[in-house]
This record gives C-alpha cells, sequence and structure tokens, in this order.
C-alpha cells in the first residue's frame, strides 16, 4: 500500500526548547488518523510541519510519493495538494465567502474564474451554506466560518486534509455542525489527519490514534484499542481525565 | 505698522499659487515614489534573507536618524556631483524627499504587515501561495487597511515638510511667501496668509485620516 | 566622480570649532525645548484627556493650531510677526534689547510646536488605560486629582515612554529649522564649513555622525529608562 504521507524523524526547537523530538508516522491513503495528548504536547506544530508552514530543523516529510522541498517556491508547490483548516478558521477578513473560496484556485491552480465558482458552488451546497457566499467573514457565526474554511480548503481538491483544532475556538453548540461535516469527508474517504479534543470524533471516525506528550509520540494505536487499553501510562491518565468531563 | 493690506496678498496671487503649485506637486511625487521604495524596503525587512534585511534596516534608521534639511543638504551637494553636471535643485530635492520618505513610509508599511495574524501567512502559504502571492494577495490587502491614516497622517507631515526647500531657493508656497513678503515689505500680510493657507490644507487632510480611522473602527 | 577628498578640513581651525559650536547650540535649543515641550504638553494632554467638552475644545484647538502648520512657518511667525503685532514698546524689546533674540524664539517655538504632539501622545496613553482603573480608583474614595496623579499618571507614564522616544529624537532633528532664523547650530556649522571649504562630503558626514550618535545616546536612554519602570509580569511595549 502506497503511503499518502510519511514523516520520519521530525524534530523542532524553539532556542533550546525542543517542540518536537523525532516524530515519525505514516498516513494511508484514505486513512483518518486523530492526534491527542494534552496542551502543549507539540501536536499542533506537529500538523503544521507536515505541509511545512512551520519549518522543522530535522526529519523527512515525502507527500503522496513525493519529498516535501525545503525550497520555499516548490514546497508551495506541494502544499497546494494538502488541505489545511485552522483553530481560528483564518479566513481572509477583506473577501467575501465566494472570494476566499476562489482565491488560491485563480491564483495558484490557474482555474479560471468561472470554473472557480462552479467548485465553489457545488461545495457551498454541499455544507448548506449557499446564501452566505456574498457576505463577509465577520457577518458569520464561528460555525458557518469554520464550514466556510473547510469548503475553501476542499476547493482545491486536496489529496489530503489537515486539521488543527477545528472546533477548539467555537462555542459548544456549533461544533456538531463542523463535526458533521468533517465525519461525512471521512466517510468518503479522504485521508484526514485531525488534532482534536473532541473525543466522540475519534471513536466514530478516526482508524487510528496518536497519543502526543512532550513534543514526542508516545503511542500509536488502532482506535478501539485506543479507548479500551492504552499501552501508555500518560495515554491512560490523559484519557481518564479527559473522559471524565 | 499700517493695517492689514489685503491688496498685496491679492496682487501676489499667481505667483504663490504656481508656488503652492510646487508644494503639491512635490508632495504628491514624494508620497508616490515614498510608498514604493517604502514597499520594498518594508518587504526587504521582512524576509528570510538576513542581509537583505540588516540593509534595509541601516537604510531606515539611518535616514530616520537625521534631520531633513541634512538630507536636502546632502542630495543638493551630491546629486550634481554623482552625475557630473548641474541638474538643478529641483531634481535633487525630488530624490531627497522620495528617499527621505521612504523609510518613513516603510516602517507604517512594516508595522502594517506585522498587524496582519500570523494565522492569515500560514493559511495562505498552506493552500500554496508563494511568499510574494501571500503578500500581494493576502497580507497587503488587510494591512492597507490598517495603515490608510496612518498614510494620510504621513502626507500631512510630508506636505509641511517641503516648506523647508526653502533652504536651497525652490520656489514652493513658503519661499514664495517669503519673497513677496520681503520684495512688498508686507511680513505680517504674508506669513499669515501663509500659516491660514497650510492650517486650512493640513487640517482637511488631518480631518480625512480621522475619518479613515473611525471608519475603520466603526467596521470591526 | 571627480572630488579631492581631505578629511582633515575637520580639525582644522576654525572649522572645528565651528563643529563644536554646532553641536552645542543643537543640544542647548533641543534640550531646552523639550523641557517646555515636556511639561507643556503633559499639562495639555492631560486636560485633553478630561471629560469637560469646553476644555476638550481649547487643548484641541491648540492641539490642531501647532500641527497644522509647518516648524518653519511658525518659527518666522514667532520671530518677524509677532514683534509687528505687539505694543510698541515690546515688539521694539524683543527685537533690539532682548539678548540673541533667534535662539529665544527658535527655542520657544519649538518648545511650543512639540508640545502640542507629546500632548497628542499623553492623552493617547491616559486612554488607553483601561476604563476599569478609573472606576476602581473613584470607587476606593480618590479625587480626581487624586486618581489622575496616583492611578491614572503612573500606568499612563509607561505606556507613553516609546512613543515619546520618538518626539525627543523629534526635537533635535527639528531644532535643524533654526538655521532658517539665523541659529547656528549643527546643521548650520556644517553648510557654513561647505560652502567656505567646499568639502561637502566631509561636513556633511560629520554631521551625520553626530546626528546618529545623538539618536542612538537618546534610544538608549529611553529603552533604560522603559525597563526600570516596566511593571514586572507585562511587558514593556504594549
Amino acid at each position: 500500500m502506497v503511503e499518502m504521507i510519511r514523516i520520519n524523524g521530525l524534530s523542532k526547537s524553539y532556542g533550546d526548547v525542543p517542540v518536537l523530538k523525532n516524530c515519525s508516522l505514516d498516513v494511508a491513503r484514505g486513512e483518518v488518523v486523530v492526534i491527542c495528548g494534552p496542551s502543549g504536547s507539540g501536536k499542533s506544530t506537529f500538523v503544521k510541519c507536515i505541509n511545512g508552514i512551520e519549518p522543522a530543523q530535522a526529519g523527512r516529510i515525502a507527500i503522496d510519493g513525493e519529498d516535501l522541498p525545503s525550497k520555499p517556491a516548490a514546497a508551495a508547490r506541494i502544499r497546494a495538494r494538502i488541505g489545511m483548516v485552522f483553530q481560528h478558521f483564518e479566513l481572509y477578513p477583506h473577501l467575501t465567502v465566494m472570494e476566499n473560496i476562489c482565491l488560491a484556485q485563480i491564483h495558484v491552480l490557474k482555474r479560471s474564474r468561472e470554473e472557480a465558482k462552479a467548485k465553489a458552488h457545488g461545495l457551498l451546497r454541499r455544507v448548506g451554506l449557499t446564501d452566505k457566499e456574498a457576505a463577509y467573514p465577520s457577518q458569520l457565526s464561528g460555525g458557518q466560518q469554520q464550514r466556510i474554511a473547510i469548503v475553501r480548503a476542499l476547493a482545491m481538491d486536496p489529496v489530503a486534509m489537515l486539521f488543527d483544532e477545528p472546533t477548539s475556538a467555537l462555542d459548544p453548540e456549533m461544533i456538531g455542525e463542523v463535526l458533521a461535516v468533517m465525519l461525512e469527508l471521512a466517510r468518503e474517504g479522504m485521508t484526514m489527519v485531525v488534532v482534536t479534543h473532541e473525543m466522540g470524533f475519534a471513536k466514530a471516525a478516526a482508524d487510528r490514534v496518536v497519543f502526543m506528550d512532550c513534543g514526542e509520540i508516545v503511542e500509536i494505536a488502532e482506535t478501539a484499542r485506543f479507548f479500551a487499553e492504552p499501552a501508555s501510562e500518560r495515554a491512560r491518565l490523559f484519557l481518564s481525565r479527559i473522559l471524565a468531563h | 505698522m499700517s493695517g492689514f493690506d489685503v491688496s498685496v496678498i491679492l496682487d501676489a496671487l499667481p505667483f504663490l499659487a504656481k508656488g503652492l503649485g510646487l508644494s503639491l506637486g512635490l508632495t504628491a511625487i514624494a508620497m508616490v515614489g515614498g510608498l514604493a521604495l517604502g514597499l520594498i524596503i518594508a518587504i526587504a525587512r521582512l524576509s528570510r534573507f538576513r542581509t537583505l534585511g540588516t540593509l534595509a534596516a541601516l537604510y531606515v534608521n539611518g535616514f530616520r536618524a537625521v534631520p531633513l534639511i541634512l538630507v536636502i543638504f546632502w542630495f543638493y551637494f551630491l546629486v550634481p556631483l554623482l552625475l557630473g553636471r548641474p541638474v538643478g535643485a529641483l531634481y535633487s530635492v525630488l530624490i531627497a524627499f522620495v528617499m527621505f520618505e521612504a523609510a518613513y513610509y516603510s516602517e507604517i508599511i512594516r508595522a502594517g504587515m506585522k498587524s496582519v495574524r500570523p494565522g492569515q501567512w500560514q493559511a495562505a502559504q498552506a493552500s500554496g501561495m508563494t511568499y510574494l502571492q501571500a503578500i500581494r494577495l493576502v497580507v497587503l490587502p488587510q494591512a492597507l487597511r490598517k495603515m490608510a491614516p496612518l498614510m494620510v497622517t504621513q502626507g500631512v507631515v510630508l506636505f509641511q515638510d517641503t516648506s523647508l526647500v526653502y533652504v536651497v531657493s525652490l520656489h514652493d508656497f513658503m519661499t514664495s511667501a517669503s519673497i513677496v513678503a520681503n520684495t512688498q515689505n508686507r511680513i505680517v500680510e504674508l506669513y499669515v496668509f501663509a500659516a491660514l493657507v497650510y492650517f486650512a490644507l493640513c487640517t482637511a487632510g488631518s480631518t480625512l485620516a480621522q475619518r479613515l480611522s473611525s471608519n475603520r473602527q466603526r467596521a470591526h | 566622480m571627480n572630488y579631492a577628498w581631505n578629511w582633515g578640513v575637520l580639525v582644522q581651525p576654525p572649522y572645528l570649532e565651528w563643529l563644536g559650536q554646532g553641536i552645542a547650540m543643537t543640544l542647548a535649543v533641543s534640550i531646552a525645548a523639550g523641557i517646555i515641550a515636556l511639561s507643556l504638553g503633559t499639562l495639555i494632554g492631560i486636560f485633553h484627556s478630561s471629560t469637560s467638552g469646553a476644555m476638550r475644545l481649547v487643548t484641541g484647538s491648540y492641539i490642531n493650531l501647532f500641527r497644522n502648520v509647518p516648524l518653519l512657518l511658525q518659527m518666522f511667525l514667532w520671530f518677524f510677526v509677532v514683534p509687528e503685532l505687539l505694543p510698541k514698546a515690546a515688539g521694539t524689546w524683543l527685537k533690539r534689547e532682548l539678548p540673541n533674540p533667534e535662539i529665544i524664539t527658535a527655542i520657544v517655538a519649538l518648545g511650543l510646536f512639540t508640545a502640542s504632539r507629546i500632548a497628542v501622545q499623553v492623552a493617547a496613553g491616559i486612554a488607553a488605560v483601561p476604563g476599569g482603573q478609573s472606576m476602581a480608583a473613584r470607587a476606593s474614595g480618590l479625587s480626581t486629582v487624586q486618581a489622575y496623579r496616583l492611578v491614572l499618571l503612573p500606568q499612563a507614564f509607561r505606556i507613553v515612554v516609546p512613543p515619546l522616544t520618538s518626539e525627543f529624537l523629534t526635537i533635535f532633528k527639528n531644532s535643524s529649522i533654526a538655521l532658517t532664523i539665523g541659529v547656528y547650530e549643527l546643521t548650520a556649522r556644517t553648510q557654513q564649513i561647505q560652502s567656505f571649504t567646499y568639502q561637502g562630503f566631509e561636513a556633511f558626514t560629520a554631521a551625520t555622525v553626530v546626528y546618529m550618535v545623538i539618536a542612538l545616546t537618546v534610544t538608549t536612554l529611553m529603552t533604560v529608562i522603559e525597563r526600570r519602570v516596566a511593571i514586572p509580569g507585562q511587558s514593556a511595549r504594549v
């Protein structure tokens, strides 16, 4: 089986402080991997290193069999093939919803305006937000903004999607609508790496769970096994705390 | 003193208007040139290449440490020397103003670009944009909105600063007023009139800057 | 480029002496104007932040008037126009008997001009102190003056230090405009050396270096102050 994402020996530090220590992970085509761990465990940095928007100091990353180059221009070409969804949405506030979805399609993929718009329309219909295309991000609720952000990433026809705590900046009543979209994506066979505290989502959608702590990958396990009998003491402690809520 | 003589101002109006034209023209050219050069310097200062950043910082801090009058003297003396022939005060002054203003505008632009959340850079990069695309399509449009009031304010300062070309006897509005004041021996009338004109134009500019900045605050 | 270098000119009499006098004059005018600007500007800034409408009108007018006329013209107004508008005796005294009228005028003009800029910074600093602080001060029974002196100003001062640095630097640079009314400060002296010797490079380089040293000194001093007064646990810069 060809791995979609291969990460080998990734290390990174800010000055003397190590944030990632020799992390390795392979993600198969169509696989959904959830990364969890206490705050400050480096999971957010890890996922941002996968497409290189956070530079790592050591290690190799390959996407769909192609090494992620260190040259910025060459890296950009590969990044365009991976979608990313951020904790704080990061929609462009000066552009409408439609312009947000079309910007990279036009300027990176060189699609025509019509093509880009048609793509956007189709995806907006899927998430039920066709009436919002002329709105500006600040006029939308958090849940709507995050669904638009997912659409913006999907419009690039990515081979994989990265999610960095996509629901942790949302009010509780809006988490469901975003998770529903993600769940549907997972069912359709999208390759996904998701950093999240939503253990319900992990149980429902993840093939495997990665547990990180202090910049290290402590444990990688099949989802059912991870929740039933985590191998490490640290993961057990983390689960007992987070599931108690 | 024998009363405020308005007729001397009226008689001199065409001459004064020509001077005001030069002041405004100089302001416009220095603003456009300063913004363009300032943008390049700001991007250089934020770039990953250390030497480029250091050079840009030297440029900015160098120009910001010295008085504009000294810069005008420098270029008035240097430009003919470098070109090997006299070029007249106007060209020297134009170059001096563009380079001087670029230092100030680059700081405004840099602050504006830095005020854009790091997540926006990351989102742009994540979608495959190059560094320059991210600046052009995502960062600058947001930064420009924040910078607009400051740019207008700097434009008002610049317009006032053009009066300093007095030291190389270019006939801007200030110098023209001074020439009429001395040849007609009507110092009070001319300088008070000049002050009123500057005050009116600068107040209009300041009001525009305020309106821009309160529009912005309301929009957010 | 055809240019005969002669750095030695800078240490020849009388040019070395001219340079020294120029530096001394620049420092004297700037520091004297700075004292006026800081005291008057702080006062106007405090009044400008008050809620009284009439008071804001007065302080606002001062700020607008002095910010919207070029400093060069302000110097001319103080130097040439004001003596004409005063009663005859006072005008004559200003023109004939006041020692070094051009230096006094430069200091006053630069001081009053910069005061308007400092007032804006001080008012903005006070406005940046969280509103709850003023309420907390009043709730604990402090008078308005006490609230300003003990609670608001100490916090505003710390906010205002970085922008004040740039205003102080500007005073030194703006003092060069005094040359237009005949004050022989640093820029005027180097221009004078240039026109006497045609060694413009050397003369202007000397002035540039001195201004840079002044800028560096002021910045360092202000950074020290900023560190000294920084509240532990809060970053010095807002």
